[in-house]
C-alpha cells in the first residue's frame, strides 16, 4: 500500500513539474531557464496560488541567488514551488469569504462602496495597491453612473469571466 | 483607566483589524486574478508570434527550394524550360532605360472625374500634406502620379549613400519610427501627435512600411513625398519587407493588384526597383545607428558602407556570381572564416556532418553547381570538398522530386545551363551580389537580440542571426557608438529595451495581431541623445475597453488561428496521438495531447497552460482525441463536396500556394493555365511530402468551378479557400461564390472593421 501512495505521489508530482516548467517558460523569453525577479509573482498565481504580498516575499527569498541577481533559475524555483503545489500552501479564496470581505467594509451596509471609499480602502489598508493597480480595478469595478461598485455584482462577474 | 473608556476603543481597534483583514483579502484575490489575466496575455501572444514566425520561415524555406532549383534543374524540352523560367525568372528594370521609364506614366491620361490628389513635380510642402488629407478621406492617388512619384523617388534614393549620416545639429529633434506594415491610422497618428515632418523635425522611418495592412499603397506614397521635400531631414531605411519577394506572400503586392487594376503591373516593376535603392541604415550624430533587424558578429559597417546595394533584389535569394575556379581559388584564401553559424538549407542533411555513403558525381553537375546558394561554408572544411558532398546529396534529393513529379530523369547532357536567369558575367555585367555582400545586407534587415551572449542563426525566421549583448558592445566599441536602434519585432509595449539599454527596439505599427494586442511607438533623440519614447494605440476603440476584455478579444483571435492551424495539421495529429495510445482505447491523457501537438506543430507554444482554451471536452484529464479532431473539423468546415484531408493539406499550405501562384503568373494577368498549375502542384507537393492524387486535383478543379478554357483564375481559386474560411466562422451558410468580400488572407489578419 505504501508502495501505491509512492508511486501515486511521483505521478501527481511529475504532473506539478509539467505545470511550473509550462507556466516558467511562458517568461522565460531567451530560453536558458531564467525569469526576471518580477514575473514570479505572475507564475506563482497563475499556478493556482493565492499569496499575499508578503508571502510572496518570503518565496521570492527562497527561491533568489545568494547574492540576487534580478533573476530566478529554473532549477531553484522548481523544488520550491513544487512543494508549496503538493502542501496545497496560499489555496484561493473562496467567493463567499470575498464576499464578506466586501460587507466588513461596507460599515452602512449599503449593499455597495463608493469609489472613494473603495479607493481609501485598496490604497491606504491591508496589502496597498500602486495607482495603476488601483485604476486598473476602477475601470472594471465603478459603474460610472453611480460612481459606485456593487460588491455581490462585481465578484459574480468576475468569477464568471474566470471560468 | 477604567474599562468604559477601554471597550470603545478595543471595538475600534478591532474594527480596525477587520477593515484591515478584509482590505487585504480582497487585494490578494485581485493580484491573483491580474496574474492569470497577465498569463492569458503572454499566452497569446506567443501564439501570434510564433505563427507569424513559422510563415515567415515557411517562406524562406520556399524561396531555397526554388532558388536551388533554378540552379540544378536542367529541364528537357522547350516546355518545360519555358515553365520554369517563367516561374523562376525575376524580372528586372535595365539600367539603361530611362527612356522607357518616363514614357511610363506620362503617356497615362487622368480623366476629368478623378477627384483625387494631384500631384507637379518638383513636390511641394503643401503637396505632401495634402496627400496624407487625402489618403485619411480615403481617397487614391491616380497610377498616374503613382508612378510619377516613384520615379522621382527613385532618382532621389540612387543618389543616397547605403548609410546616411543625420545630425542634430540642423534638426533639433529627431524621431524614429519602426514598421508600420500597411496601417495608416498609425502614421496619420504620428504625424498627428509629434507633428508634420519639416526642416526643424527630422523623421526616420526604419522599414517595413508595407505588408499586412491594407494601406502599404498610401503609406509609401506619404513617405516618398516627404522624403523628396525634405531630403535633408525624411530618411528611410529598407526593411525587410521592402522586397517583392516577401510582397508575394504578405499582401503588398494583392493590394496592389486590387487598387491598380490596369497598372499595377508596372507599379509592382517600378517598386521592385525603388525598394532595392532604398538605403540601408541611418546613422545620427554618428553616434546612434538605426537599422531594421540587427547585427551580427561580422558586421562590418565600412563593408556595407561600400557595396552595390541595388545589386540586392530579394533578401530572399542569392545568387553568387559564375566565376572560373581560379576565382574561386582565390576568394577561398581571401575569405575570413565564419563565425557565426550558417543556418542550412532545409532540404540537406540535418546534420553538419557529411553523408556517408559515396553518391555518383555526375562531373557535369558539379562544373555548373560551382554557383549556388545558402550553402554553409565552415572554414575549416575544404571548401570545395565540402561543396561537392553538398552538393551530391542534394542532387540525389532532387532526382528524387523530379522522379516523384513525372519528370525524367536528367541526361547527361552537354546543354549549357539554360536558366541563367542573370546575363553572362564572362561578358563583363555583375548584376549579382557577392555571397558575402548579400549576407551583409541579411544579418542586417532580418537579425534579432538574443539575451545570451553570441551569436547563432536566426532559425526562427530562417534569415540572419541572433545577437547577443557582447555582439553589440563589439559593434559599438568598434565604431565608437552608443546606441543601436533596431525595429523589426512586435512588442507589446512599441518598444523594449536591451543588451543594457545599448539596444532599442520600436514598433509603430499599434493592434498589429488584433485590435487591443499592442501599442505602437515612436522615438525622439535630441541633441543629447537621450531617448525619448512616445506610445499610443490608434484605435479609439480599445481605451473604452477593460484590460480583461481586450485581453479576451485578443486572445479569441489568437484561438482562432491556432485552432485553424490545429485543423490543418489534423492526420499529423491523429496520427501522433495514435502513438500515445497503443491499447487503441481512442483515449489519451491530457499530459500526452500536449506532447503529441507540440511534436506536430513545432510552435513551442506552452501547450499545458493553453489546454483549457482548446480542449473542453476532457473528463479526469483524459481526453478522447478523435471526437475532439472532429469538433476542430466541423469548425473549420462548411462544404461537404471539398474531401476534408485534401482540404486541410491545401489549407495547410494557402499561403504557399498563393505565393506559387502569384510566381506563376509573373504577369500578373490573373490565369494560369490548368497545367501550369498541375505540374507545379506535382512538384510542390512531392517535396512537400504531400500524397495527393492527380484525380483529386481534378476533383478540387471541378468543384470549384474553374473556367472552361482550361484556365485558372488565381482569385477564383483563393475565393474558394476564403469562402471556407468565412462561413466557417459565420458558421452554417453556404456564401455563394459572389458574395464575399476582398479582405486579405493571411491566419492572423483582422477583418475591417
Amino acid at each position: 500500500r505504501a508502495s501505491e501512495s509512492e508511486g501515486e505521489k511521483e505521478a501527481i508530482v511529475a504532473d506539478f513539474h509539467k505545470k511550473i516548467k509550462d507556466a516558467f517558460e511562458v517568461f522565460d523569453h531567451e530560453s536558458n531557464n531564467t525569469v526576471d525577479v518580477r514575473e514570479i509573482g505572475t507564475i506563482i498565481r497563475s499556478l493556482g496560488c493565492c499569496p499575499t504580498e508578503g508571502e510572496l516575499h518570503d518565496l521570492i527569498a527562497e527561491v533568489e541567488e545568494e547574492e540576487p541577481t534580478g533573476f530566478i533559475r529554473y532549477e531553484k524555483f522548481l523544488p520550491v514551488m513544487t512543494k508549496v503545489l503538493l502542501e496545497r500552501k496560499y489555496r484561493p479564496i473562496p467567493e463567499d469569504v470575498l464576499l464578506r470581505a466586501f460587507e466588513v467594509l461596507d460599515t452602512a451596509k449599503h449593499g455597495f462602496l463608493t469609489k472613494e471609499e473603495l479607493i481609501k480602502y485598496m490604497t491606504e489598508e491591508g496589502e496597498p495597491f500602486s495607482q495603476e493597480e488601483m485604476e486598473e480595478m476602477l475601470s472594471a469595478a465603478i459603474d460610472p453612473e453611480s460612481n459606485s461598485i456593487n460588491y455581490k455584482e462585481y465578484i459574480t462577474m468576475m468569477v464568471i469571466d474566470e471560468n | 483607566m477604567g474599562s468604559s473608556t477601554s471597550a470603545p476603543h478595543r471595538f475600534a481597534f478591532q474594527n480596525a483589524e477587520h477593515a484591515f483583514k478584509a482590505a487585504a483579502l480582497i487585494q490578494r484575490w485581485y493580484r491573483r486574478y491580474m496574474a492569470r489575466l497577465e498569463m492569458r496575455r503572454r499566452c497569446t501572444w506567443s501564439i501570434f508570434q510564433s505563427i507569424e514566425y513559422a510563415g515567415q520561415q515557411d517562406q524562406v524555406k520556399l524561396h531555397d527550394f526554388f532558388s536551388y532549383l533554378v540552379d540544378h534543374f536542367t529541364p528537357r524540352n522547350h516546355n518545360e524550360r519555358d515553365f520554369l523560367n517563367r516561374m523562376f525568372t525575376e524580372e528586372r528594370f535595365a539600367q539603361d532605360s530611362e527612356m522607357e521609364k518616363s514614357s511610363d506614366f506620362e503617356s497615362i491620361e487622368v480623366p476629368d472625374s478623378y477627384t483625387g490628389p494631384r500631384l507637379s513635380f518638383p513636390l511641394l510642402p503643401d503637396q505632401a500634406t495634402a496627400l496624407v488629407e487625402a489618403f485619411r478621406l480615403k481617397q487614391q492617388l491616380h497610377a498616374r502620379y503613382v508612378l510619377n512619384l516613384l520615379y522621382e523617388t527613385r532618382k532621389h534614393l540612387a543618389q543616397l549613400p547605403n548609410i546616411n549620416r543625420v545630425s542634430t545639429c540642423y534638426s533639433e529633434e529627431i524621431t524614429v519610427c519602426g514598421d508600420l506594415h500597411g496601417q495608416l491610422d498609425d502614421l496619420i497618428f504620428i504625424f498627428y501627435k509629434n507633428g508634420l515632418p519639416s526642416p526643424e523635425r527630422a523623421y526616420v522611418f526604419n522599414g517595413d512600411f508595407v505588408d499586412r495592412g491594407k494601406e502599404s499603397v498610401e503609406i509609401l506614397m506619404v513617405l516618398f513625398a516627404f522624403m523628396l521635400v525634405y531630403p535633408k531631414e525624411f530618411h528611410l531605411n529598407r526593411g525587410n519587407h521592402e522586397d517583392h519577394m516577401v510582397n508575394l506572400r504578405y499582401g503588398f503586392t494583392k493590394e496592389v493588384l486590387h487598387k491598380y487594376k490596369t497598372h499595377g503591373k508596372k507599379i509592382l516593376r517600378t517598386l521592385q526597383d525603388v525598394f532595392c535603392w532604398l538605403p540601408l541604415a541611418t546613422l545620427v550624430d554618428e553616434k546612434v545607428l538605426v537599422l531594421h533587424g540587427g547585427i551580427s558578429d561580422r558586421t562590418d559597417l565600412e563593408f556595407l558602407a561600400k557595396l552595390d546595394r541595388h545589386k540586392i533584389v530579394s533578401t530572399l535569394r542569392c545568387k553568387m556570381r559564375k566565376e572560373s575556379t581560379k576565382q574561386e581559388e582565390e576568394k577561398k584564401t581571401a575569405n575570413q572564416p565564419s563565425s557565426a553559424q550558417e543556418p542550412t538549407p532545409w532540404f540537406l542533411p540535418q546534420s553538419r556532418s557529411l553523408p556517408s555513403t559515396p553518391f555518383h558525381l555526375r562531373p557535369d553537375k558539379a562544373h555548373r553547381a560551382g554557383r549556388s546558394c545558402s550553402i554553409p561554408c565552415p572554414g575549416a572544411l575544404d571548401r570545395q570538398e565540402l561543396s561537392r558532398h553538398a552538393r551530391r546529396s542534394v542532387d540525389l534529393e532532387l532526382e528524387r522530386c523530379r522522379q516523384q513529379a513525372g519528370f525524367p530523369g536528367i541526361k547527361e547532357s552537354e546543354e549549357p545551363s539554360p536558366l541563367a536567369s542573370g546575363p553572362d558575367p564572362e561578358s563583363g555585367e555583375l548584376l549579382e551580389p557577392t555571397q558575402e555582400e548579400w549576407r551583409q545586407v541579411v544579418d542586417i534587415l532580418w537579425s534579432d537580440p538574443m539575451a545570451q551572449e553570441g551569436c547563432k542563426a536566426n532559425t526562427v525566421r530562417g534569415g540572419g542571426c541572433y545577437f547577443g549583448p557582447d555582439v553589440t558592445q563589439q559593434l559599438l566599441e568598434r565604431y565608437s557608438l552608443q546606441l543601436l536602434i533596431r525595429s523589426h519585432e512586435c512588442k507589446p509595449e512599441g518598444y523594449e529595451f536591451c543588451h543594457n539599454r545599448k539596444v532599442l527596439t520600436i514598433f509603430s505599427a499599434s493592434n498589429y495581431y488584433e485590435v487591443g494586442s499592442n501599442r505602437g511607438a515612436y522615438v525622439k533623440l535630441g541633441p543629447s541623445l537621450t531617448p525619448h519614447i512616445v506610445q499610443y494605440q490608434a484605435n479609439k476603440g480599445t481605451h473604452l475597453l477593460t484590460m480583461r476584455q481586450r485581453i479576451s478579444r485578443v486572445e479569441e483571435s489568437a484561438l482562432r488561428a491556432l485552432r485553424k492551424k490545429l485543423f490543418a495539421h489534423s492526420s499529423d495529429l491523429l496520427d501522433e496521438f495514435k502513438k500515445h495510445d497503443a491499447d487503441k482505447t481512442g483515449i489519451i491523457s491530457l499530459s500526452d495531447w500536449a506532447a503529441a501537438v507540440e511534436s506536430v506543430l513545432h510552435l513551442g507554444l506552452p501547450w499545458r497552460m493553453l489546454r483549457p482554451q482548446l480542449v473542453n471536452s476532457s473528463t479526469d484529464n483524459m481526453l478522447e482525441y478523435k471526437t475532439w479532431l472532429e469538433s476542430l473539423a466541423k469548425e473549420q468546415l462548411s462544404r461537404e463536396n471539398i474531401q476534408s484531408s485534401l482540404l486541410e493539406k491545401l489549407y495547410r499550405n494557402r499561403s504557399n500556394l498563393e505565393t506559387i501562384f502569384r510566381i506563376i503568373d509573373s504577369d500578373h494577368s490573373g490565369f494560369i493555365s490548368l497545367d501550369e498549375f498541375r505540374q507545379t502542384w506535382k512538384l510542390f507537393s512531392s517535396h512537400m511530402n504531400i500524397d495527393i492524387s492527380d484525380d483529386c486535383i481534378c476533383d478540387l478543379a471541378r468543384s470549384i468551378d474553374f473556367n472552361k478554357d482550361g484556365q485558372i483564375d488565381i482569385n477564383e481559386f483563393l475565393e474558394a479557400f476564403r469562402l471556407v474560411e468565412q462561413s466557417c466562422s459565420e458558421g452554417r451558410d453556404s456564401a455563394c461564390p459572389q458574395s464575399t468580400d476582398t479582405s486579405d488572407g493571411g491566419p492572423s489578419s483582422p477583418d475591417p472593421h
